[in-house]
């Protein structure tokens, strides 16, 4: 038997709902609104067509957060695959260790890192203590790529290891019986299952390492500016809010098609629409 | 290869914690300098205790985290049982990415896109001071949603539906049987989402920087101003505490019988 | 039943308890003051508490309760960007000359009743009164007063910098090659494009869009060899060696001294840029007498000499620069420090900002755009990237078909 529904059931969503409306919808309206006006409110497209002024910006953030996401991979997966592999309270112990970092804030870790890279920080005074050369990381593409992955390192390796904590034990050993050697059943059985926790490890490493502002304020030292550094210095002077607001508006659509692109390949499709 | 892994997850845990056990070390540091270590002293962190500002951040950050998690939670909560008992398949997929929309968008963006809207509502109503608690509020409430909705829906889909039908049948109104029946199962995702919304809104720095007012600073923007400043030698503490608060939650819910928090920033799993 | 009840008292007591935290029941009024950051004596390591010395002294004086609230920003633009967005009120703030003057034409400022003043006295005739010849932002004072004022000059570590160099006390310093990677820049485009400026010997007001062309020009040369551009950030960099060479403020440069004595000081040759730094009340105040009388509390003798002793700038109040005491003071940082502040041959070269028209100051905010976005990326960069690219794309290619292939069967 099935009940219609009440009122109260109708009715449930609705705060949700005008919430969403209000301070979702609404606020990218806007977004679109000031991209597509100038300062006194009027249409144009002058601030769409100025951003070719920042194309090299936008490269150069695609390009960094590209390798970070890459770099991460390369060193998140085998990290995740050996946690995975240790005992079971080895392994509690390293989810420990592993979420600490990524429970305390960025600005902190980002903000020691650079104290202790910095020309003049302690890595450096080791360095020359011991006779070495000194290090020019801060201020540096290299220090701005590093900081990405030292910051996103831990996202990667999470979803990469729920997923293979999870994976039953006796496909292995089916893929072994089968007469697989350990590289071949790394890539036809446990690569493919893993997948899934690729796939949202590197949305969740390179979503924030495109839009991140402060790690290449701190350890680009202000000289490399990608988007988010350009978005955030927009929004300090009012006139330029417009323009701010056009390439918050690219990066968002650009975000959206290559997060709906890495969906595609993710085996199970959630309720969501992208 | 057993000594090949362990030496590859050392070395990467050691690369990962180096500067934070610099901090750490350093935030004990009498010389009040990161280049040298004169002697062991607490004077940073009673520095700390006795500066007003961060006190005070500290205070706003729960406050807010408190409310905020809350709001979300109640929202979120009804929002999925009202989605859940809806019937157009096309409206509830929809509502569901809406509400995704934070979870998906970059911080900046939804930190600008807030502040686009404060700012005009200001211009609108020609209010003076629009920033300030509430917009980091509603702000810190939105991004909140869809993490509390993520965690709530699961649980109402694994509902079994003639509970709450013989519940109507036995004289419940449908408000008495949600309560009775259905909130009693869905509980544990609901606390699982508030705690995410609590952690998410305490550890917040993007989206607050650009709706906040300089009158109610949270702990991140605390933080944030000190490294833009001179910092000041308690932030070493500041952030040491931190570590250590973070390290005993941890080792607690690992450690005991208490189910597993949920995972920060369960960001786009599916 | 029973539970609900319970469920909703509970959450009512809790927002209830919330919201008891947030206001505060007592009759008090608060002051927001919104000043620059380190801009006054807080009370950290043992120093005097200028607001909570005015918030006794109010007290005393006139039986109210003030609570001062104290907040700080880092730079004239942001400041602008808080005022006139509307989004925030304030009572008292404190911004530089140029962007004093541009709040007072577009009618962001209160005129101040000097009426409810007692201590206007106090300041040096240089900077108030009829004959004053450094209220060029604001003639009379009529809508701020000064609170501090101070030249910009460049600071380089000695055991980093030769000390026979040429380019000592001279802008060149901050363009030598020698010190790629060393030097930091300003970041915030006037000071930036008045160190080109300044080097280059125009006028940091120019009408001229050569000029400022070619001060960026300079700047896009600079942007090779600095290590960065940054504010206050600068002064962990410099205390601890991490760069050598730093355009800032004077009494910054006493504030980094004391943390590492490597450190020198110079106004540069070519000239340089003063600045007075003046607390002004926005028109939005709701307690305009009360941020007068705040401001009349700072020019009064023991919280404008602890200010100055705390920030170590330059104080245009008369009982300040005379007081022995605070020359004293100031001479046990460095023993010439308080010439260094005060330095007289330099203030009579040294030039201002004033308020440039909007046009202008959009066409400084586009070229300092242009330099931010100038950006020269290694061609590794690019190489590594594209190679990424290609293999994610034949990758997915292959996993695209096997899936279609796959899903066939």
């Amino acid at each position: 038997m099935m009940k219609g529904r009440s009122l109260f059931q109708k009715m449930a969503a609705a705060p949700h709902i005008v919430w969403a409306v209000l301070f979702i919808v609404a606020p990218m309206l806007f977004v679109i609104y000031f991209a597509f006006t100038d300062v006194n409110g009027k249409f144009s497209f002058a601030n769409i067509l100025s951003l070719s002024q920042y194309s090299n910006v936008f490269v150069l953030s695609i390009a960094f957060a590209l390798i970070a996401t890459v770099v991460c991979l390369i060193i998140g997966y085998p990290l995740a695959y050996f946690m995975a592999k240790s005992k079971p309270k080895t392994q509690r112990v390293l989810l420990v260790l592993l979420m600490l970092p990524m429970w305390c804030n960025l600005l902190i870790r980002t903000y020691a890192l650079m104290a202790l890279l910095d020309n003049g920080g302690l890595l450096n005074s080791l360095l020359e203590s011991v006779g070495l050369n000194k290090l020019y990381i801060v201020g540096s593409d290299f220090g701005v790529i590093f900081g990405m992955i030292y910051d996103f390192l831990p996202y990667m390796v999470l979803p990469i290891y729920t997923v293979m904590s999870k994976l039953d034990k006796r496909y292995m050993e089916a893929s072994a019986d089968l007469g697989c050697n350990s590289f071949q059943t790394m890539t036809k059985v446990i690569m493919p299952l893993s997948v899934s926790g690729v796939i949202s490890g590197i949305t969740m490493v390179f979503v924030p390492s495109i839009s991140t502002f402060y790690i290449s304020q701190k350890l680009g030292a202000g000289k490399i500016d990608l988007v988010g550094d350009t978005i955030e210095r927009l929004f300090q002077n009012l006139s330029t809010y417009n323009v701010g607001a056009a390439i918050s508006l690219i990066m968002m659509i650009l975000i959206i098609i290559s997060v709906s692109i890495m969906n595609r390949f993710s085996d199970d499709d959630g309720g969501m629409i992208i | 290869m057993k000594i090949f892994s362990k030496f590859y997850m050392f070395l990467i845990f050691a690369i990962l914690y180096a500067p934070i056990a610099v901090l750490i070390v350093f935030s004990f540091n009498d010389a009040g300098s990161l280049s040298e270590f004169s002697k062991f002293s607490l004077t940073w962190y009673e520095e700390l205790f006795a500066d007003e500002e961060a006190m005070s951040a500290l205070k706003n950050s729960l406050i807010l985290a408190i409310s905020s998690s809350l709001i979300a939670t109640v929202i979120a909560t009804f929002g999925a049982l009202g989605l859940h008992h809806m019937r157009k398949k096309y409206i509830k997929a929809s509502i569901t990415s809406v509400t995704n929309i934070p979870m998906m968008n970059p911080d900046i963006v939804t930190g600008i896109s807030m502040m686009l809207l404060f700012v005009a509502v200001a211009k609108i109503t020609e209010s003076e001071s629009i920033l300030g608690f509430g917009t980091m509020l509603i702000a810190h409430v939105t991004f909140n949603l869809p993490y509390v909705l993520l965690s709530v829906m699961p649980r109402f889909n694994q509902l079994d539906r003639s509970l709450s039908e013989a519940a109507q049948d036995l004289g419940c109104t449908p408000a008495r049987a949600f309560f009775k029946v259905e909130l009693p199962q869905i509980v544990p995702g609901i606390i699982s989402g508030m705690m995410l919304g609590f952690t998410l809104s305490l550890d917040d720095f993007v989206i607050s920087h650009f709706v906040n007012s300089p009158n109610f600073q949270t702990l991140p923007l605390y933080v944030y101003n000190q490294t833009v400043h001179n910092v000041k030698f308690s932030m070493y503490a500041l952030s040491a505490l931190i570590v250590f608060v973070i390290l005993a939650i941890l080792l607690i819910v690992n450690f005991s019988s208490v189910k597993k928090l949920p995972k920060k920033r369960c960001r786009r799993v599916n | 039943m029973k539970r609900l009840v319970s469920f909703f008292i509970c959450t009512l007591l809790l927002a209830l308890s919330l919201s008891s935290c947030i206001v505060v029941p007592e009759p008090v009024t608060t002051l927001y003051v919104y000043n620059w950051g380190e801009y006054i004596s807080d009370g950290s390591e043992n120093s005097y508490d200028s607001n909570a010395a005015f918030e006794e002294w109010y007290y005393e004086k006139y039986g109210e309760r003030v609570v001062v609230n104290y907040s700080t920003y880092s730079s004239n633009e942001s400041l602008y960007a808080k005022i006139t967005s509307g989004s925030v009120s304030y009572d008292v703030i404190c911004p530089s000359d140029y962007m004093v003057e541009r709040l007072k034409d577009e009618g962001y400022l209160a005129e101040l009743d000097h009426s409810n003043f007692e201590n206007l006295g106090n300041l040096r005739p240089e900077f108030f009164g009829n004959n004053a010849k450094f209220d060029y932002y604001d003639e009379g004072g009529r809508y701020s007063i000064p609170y501090f004022y101070g030249m910009i000059g460049v600071i380089y570590n000695t055991s980093m910098v030769d000390e026979d160099e040429d380019d000592l006390g001279s802008w060149s310093l901050m363009w030598d090659e020698d010190h790629r990677g060393n030097i930091l820049q300003f970041n915030n485009s006037r000071d930036a494009f008045g160190t080109a400026q300044y080097y280059l010997g125009v006028d940091v007001n120019s009408d001229d869009i050569g000029e400022w062309r070619a001060a960026l020009e300079l700047l896009k040369d600079q942007k090779d060899i600095v290590q960065g551009y940054v504010m206050d950030e600068i002064y962990n960099k410099m205390e601890n060696g991490s760069a050598a060479i730093a355009a800032y403020y004077a009494g910054d440069f006493l504030a980094m001294y004391e943390n590492n004595e490597d450190l020198e000081f110079f106004y540069p040759k070519e000239g340089t840029n003063l600045y007075v730094d003046a607390m002004c009340i926005p028109k939005s105040s709701k307690n305009k007498l009360i941020a007068e009388r705040y401001i009349d509390f700072m020019l009064s003798e023991e919280p404008a000499t602890e200010n100055a002793l705390y920030t170590y700038y330059a104080s245009p109040n008369r009982l300040v620069y005379e007081s022995e005491y605070y020359r004293e003071e100031m001479n046990l940082i460095k023993e010439d420090a308080f010439d260094l502040m005060y330095d007289e041959e330099s203030i009579e070269t040294a030039t201002y900002y004033v308020n440039l028209t909007d046009e202008k100051l959009a066409l400084i905010n586009s070229l300092w755009e242009e330099l931010k976005s100038d950006i020269d990326v290694g061609l590794a960069i690019y190489i590594i990237c594209i190679a990424i690219v290609v293999v994610l794309t034949s990758l997915f290619t292959f996993l695209f078909i096997r899936k279609r292939y796959r899903d066939k069967y």
